[in-house]
């Protein structure tokens, strides 16, 4: 099995409100100077090897599924 | 008798009160399922609110794929009136029948209030009953109902007339204020605030959501 990860970020000029508040608890609890943006991780398990093939079909997957592009970019990371 | 669907998705909260809304309204109401691609010969669809398949990934994204999605994407490009409310409004969105998507809100609380909202297009299926820049009043409850979009989209919205709702006091953080869309034909309309829970003084002080099915009846006698 390989496996291939997709993030999901929202884009940067749309308002992350789950990260501002994420960034909010942070400072109440003593981190400062750090500034957080909330995205999502999907672990893909792949049977066989991942080829250029299975990358574009992922991509296909992402940009239709995964991801909704109005608001958000994501890119497809093979480990 | 006119015939209207409502889709029950798993999660659906609110396809009772617009199968019941569209009973007052003097239409017959037809409930439609999810999992089935049939539209029943409907007049007319609305999606209604609720959180379909959990609103998980992103509301609205799995319901967009279910098999009656099909059929309503395929009949909505044919003129089907289509009404979408909070969660299907969403669904939509996410279907591409209209543009931009909803994120939370700016304030990061699930809002539940009566909401005043400025008519600000009568040139659709959905609101030609109304006078042009009425302003009435709407229930409105959800966690993420900030409507976004790109600045040409925006643009274009503006420019076309299809902005259909605003909100008078933004509660969300929503584009331009922004509380309902239309798309270019004028026939699938999309809505955050609820007017389904707006048809009946028993339980509630604003009966404008009526006019959103006098709409479509007066649109189709025409």
């Amino acid at each position: 099995m390989s496996r291939v990860v997709v993030n999901v970020m929202p884009k940067p000029e749309i308002l992350d409100p789950q990260g501002k508040a994420v960034t909010g608890a942070m400072q109440r609890l003593g981190f400062h100077g750090l500034s957080v943006r909330q995205g999502k991780r999907f672990e893909i398990e792949v049977e066989g090897e991942v080829t250029d093939e299975v990358l574009a079909e992922i991509r296909r997957a992402a940009e239709t599924l995964l991801a909704n592009t109005v608001i958000e970019t994501f890119e497809v990371v093979s480990e | 008798m006119t015939r209207i669907g409502v889709v029950t998705f798993p999660g659906s909260l609110d396809d009772h009160d617009a199968l019941r809304a569209v009973r007052l309204s003097g239409a017959e109401p037809v409930p439609l399922w999810h999992a089935s691609d049939s539209l029943d010969g409907v007049d007319a669809v609305i999606l209604p609110g609720g959180f379909s398949y959990g609103d998980y990934l992103r509301c609205g994204a799995i319901a967009r794929f279910s098999p009656i999605m099909g059929s309503v994407i395929d009949a909505a490009g044919k003129g089907l009136p289509v009404l979408g409310i909070c969660n299907g409004f969403q669904v939509l969105c996410e279907a591409h029948l209209l543009e931009g998507a909803m994120i939370r809100n700016a304030g990061q609380q699930f809002i539940c209030r009566e909401e005043p909202l400025r008519v600000e297009t009568r040139d659709t299926v959905w609101s030609c009953a109304f006078e042009q820049g009425q302003e009435i009043v709407i229930s409105l409850k959800n966690g993420e109902g900030n409507f976004q979009a790109s600045p040409e989209v925006l643009h274009k919205l503006e420019e076309n007339d299809q902005v259909v709702f605003r909100y008078l006091d933004n509660p969300n953080g929503s584009a331009n204020d922004i509380a309902g869309i239309t798309n270019e034909r004028g026939n699938v309309v999309g809505l955050m605030p609820h007017p389904e829970h707006n048809v009946e003084a028993l339980t509630s002080s604003s009966l404008d959501g009526r006019t959103f099915f006098e709409s479509l009846l007066l649109f189709l006698q025409r």
